[in-house]
């Protein structure tokens, strides 16, 4: 595809350097340039399939038993898509079926239950959720935690880890999820914790790191931030508004 | 109260206006979550029929959210013009409708009656309109704010110029601010959303931003979205601010949940008044508002969507605003599920401010999780354009890096002025001639290499 890059353009190109903001595009007439105009929409389309992106539940349930942990697959009360875009508060309870799973199983008390749940971009769990695991988990059980089986959720909402939590019994909900896709990420996780988890908390309680992945957080640094936030949960017995408040040390 | 209407044989009851009121509205996500809508399509159309014979005197006497309970109520009551809304007080829901449309009613009479126009009977009247409706009606009204320049008088449309950036860099801020301003944007405002807030970072955007318009003489305003209680703090630390922001919604409860009140806006107000920074007039408050915000606080009180919406309005009217824009589509798929829904919600919003004498903007977005496009917003953006909208967004591209959402570009609006042939606000557009960005036809300048804005970023 050739084009004439309009003259006039070619001074604001100077200020990208300074921000990834979408500056210095050029125009033609007062539009926005086709390569640019067609940039935009690939972003767009990345986003949009992994709002549609399915958790790759065979090859996660293979590749978590390195941790060997029981692996649990579980469902939130939404059918399809179009239901969990406009009905989060089925998204955020769990089917019969996975509720009648947790109930079956015999748990005594343990300190934590990682929870994977594909949320907004399932794209982010199956790309970075392992790995950020492979970190994580060797220093949780280093510092002496003791951890559930690990759940695997489809169709699920943050706040679903809640019953899943209470279900199997942990001290602290891990909750690994596919965050809102940007234009810039659509594969960015993000991490909540609860403390206490149980069926009717609300984001208050809970804490969060964010923007996990390649180009975003890093592994280790991710790990660096939730270690804390776990060992000060469990040191006040509490998490949410509180602990975010004393989280000084997490400024970077 | 409660109200019926029978259709074949089939008789609708509703048992109070509030009721009624979610029923009529136009299908949306958001009422489907709150469980207010209506349970088939007839049973909508019988909800509007019977909205249409309800007298207007009926919502002063009959609160959709009682008057002991909640302050937006009691405002909503204690401020209504009786002498605006004589004009119309005799008149039915459904006649207010048609009498709105009329030839008669012009410019000047709408000015007249917004007083007296109570945000329920807004959102009651919108519910029986079509888009085309909301429209002609928005158009006919014109609501004229002053700080630095002249927002919304009619032939002329804004931009605010949004330059965030995902950790406050003030370079890159400053790289958005120019680029934006080389496309002609920013004449509603310059409007940073901070990513921390904090007083120190955001005092440190507001010198920016302000030494930047001190600096080239800009006839606009800047601000920076904080909470009202940093704005207020920084104040009294005699920082550089304009205008004062705070998102509002329709609800006491919702409010109360964004941590703000009437009395702490007010407290705020006055202290940005104090500051007598406008110079061609006082119009000092900036209010952002969405559909769905009182709901997602759990805060609606079993009122649609929409109606609390146009409650926060009154928020917004008792404090004069310069600028008041409705965030249509921020709020995600279970509240406006696709372009259909935001377009419509936009439209109404426009018209139902408008209406109540507030200067509307909108902000033309979405979410990626929402079933819609740069198509649906192209769209919107036209539509409001005729609807005579005061002002919308301007960022880099479409593309808030920050807030990680889409809205209007700067191209957007240039796309809009030339279509409609609109122009800035005539003091900004002054100075864009001045500045060499556009010739005196407003047609855009090449821009050179040493104009002094591109000179100032990168020495």
């Amino acid at each position: 595809m050739k084009r004439n890059i309009p003259q006039e353009i070619l001074p604001l190109k100077a200020l990208q350097e300074f921000t990834p903001a979408r500056i210095g595009l050029g125009r033609v007439g007062t539009s926005i340039p086709l390569k640019q105009s067609l940039e935009f929409k690939l972003a767009h389309a990345h986003a949009r399939d992994a709002v549609y992106s399915e958790l790759d539940i065979n090859s996660l349930t293979d590749l978590l038993k390195l941790f060997g942990l029981p692996v649990l697959h579980l469902q939130s009360r939404v059918g399809y898509r179009e239901q969990y875009l406009q009905r989060p508060d089925m998204g955020r309870r769990l089917n019969k079926e996975s509720i009648d799973l947790l109930q079956q199983g015999y748990y005594v008390e343990t300190d934590i239950a990682v929870i994977i749940v594909d949320g907004l971009s399932a794209t982010a769990v199956n790309k970075n959720s392992l790995e950020l695991l492979q970190v994580l988990i060797p220093q949780l059980t280093a510092a002496g935690f003791k951890l559930t089986p690990i759940s695997l959720v489809e169709q699920g909402r943050v706040a679903i880890g809640d019953d899943i939590g209470h279900g199997l019994k942990a001290k602290l909900s891990l909750i690994l999820i596919g965050e809102r896709p940007g234009l810039s990420s659509a594969d960015s996780l993000g991490v909540y914790l609860t403390y206490g988890p149980k069926p009717g908390l609300t984001d208050e309680a809970r804490n969060c790191v964010s923007n996990i992945r390649p180009g975003g957080l890093s592994y280790a640094e991710a790990t660096k931030k939730i270690f804390y936030l776990i060992s000060e949960a469990f040191k006040r017995k509490s998490s949410g508004v509180m602990l975010k408040d004393n989280a000084g040390l997490l400024e970077s | 109260m409660s109200y019926k209407h029978t259709i074949r044989n089939k008789v609708y009851k509703f048992p109070d206006l509030k009721t009624l009121l979610g029923k009529a509205s136009p299908y949306r996500s958001g009422d489907e979550l709150a469980g207010v809508v209506a349970e088939s399509y007839e049973e909508r159309v019988a909800a509007q029929i019977t909205l249409a014979d309800v007298p207007l005197k009926t919502f002063l006497n009959e609160a959709i959210i009682p008057y002991e309970q909640d302050e937006i109520t009691r405002l909503i009551i204690d401020s209504h013009d009786i002498t605006s809304f004589s004009l119309i007080s005799h008149l039915t829901v459904g006649e207010l409708r048609d009498w709105l449309l009329s030839d008669e009613t012009d410019t000047a009479t709408l000015t007249r009656i917004a007083a007296g126009i109570t945000p329920e009977m807004a959102a009651a009247v919108s519910k029986l309109m079509g888009n085309q409706d909301l429209i002609a009606i928005g158009k006919k009204c014109e609501v004229i704010t002053r700080f630095r320049n002249t927002i919304g008088l009619k032939g002329h449309f804004s931009t605010r110029l949004q330059p965030n950036h995902p950790t406050d860099d003030p370079k890159g801020v400053a790289a958005s601010i120019i680029d934006g301003l080389l496309h002609c944007s920013g004449d509603a405002c310059i409007g940073i959303n901070p990513a921390t807030d904090s007083p120190s970072a955001v005092n440190n955007l507001l010198k920016l931003m302000d030494n930047i318009r001190y600096q080239f003489d800009i006839p606009t305003q800047t601000c920076v979205l904080s909470h009202i209680t940093t704005t207020l703090e920084l104040i009294n630390q005699g920082a550089p601010i304009d205008l004062c922001f705070q998102s509002i919604a329709g609800t006491e409860q919702a409010n109360s949940s964004f941590g703000v009140n009437l009395s702490l806006i007010d407290e705020a107000y006055q202290a940005t008044l104090s500051l007598n920074r406008g110079t061609i007039g006082h119009n000092v408050m900036y209010f952002e508002t969405g559909q769905g915000s009182a709901l997602s606080a759990n805060a609606n009180f079993g009122v649609d969507q929409q109606t609390c919406e146009v409650r926060a309005y009154a928020v917004a009217r008792k404090f004069k605003p310069l600028l008041v824009n409705t965030v249509v589509g921020f709020i995600g798929p279970e509240y406006l599920y696709d372009g259909k829904q935001i377009i419509r919600a936009a439209l109404e919003d426009h018209f139902c401010g408008k209406l109540l004498g507030l200067p509307m903007g909108v902000d033309v977005c979405y979410t990626n999780h929402t079933q819609a496009d740069q198509d649906d917003m192209d769209n919107l953006l036209t539509l409001l354009g005729v609807a005579g909208c005061n002002f919308i967004m301007g960022i880099p591209g479409a593309d808030d890096i920050m807030l990680n959402y889409q809205s209007t570009s700067f191209h957007d609006a240039l796309y809009l002025r030339k279509v409609l042939n609109l122009k800035p606000a005539s003091e900004f557009e002054k100075w864009l001639i001045k500045q060499g960005i556009v010739d005196s036809s407003g047609n855009m300048l090449p821009v050179s290499q040493s104009h002094g804005l591109l000179d100032a970023m990168i020495k």
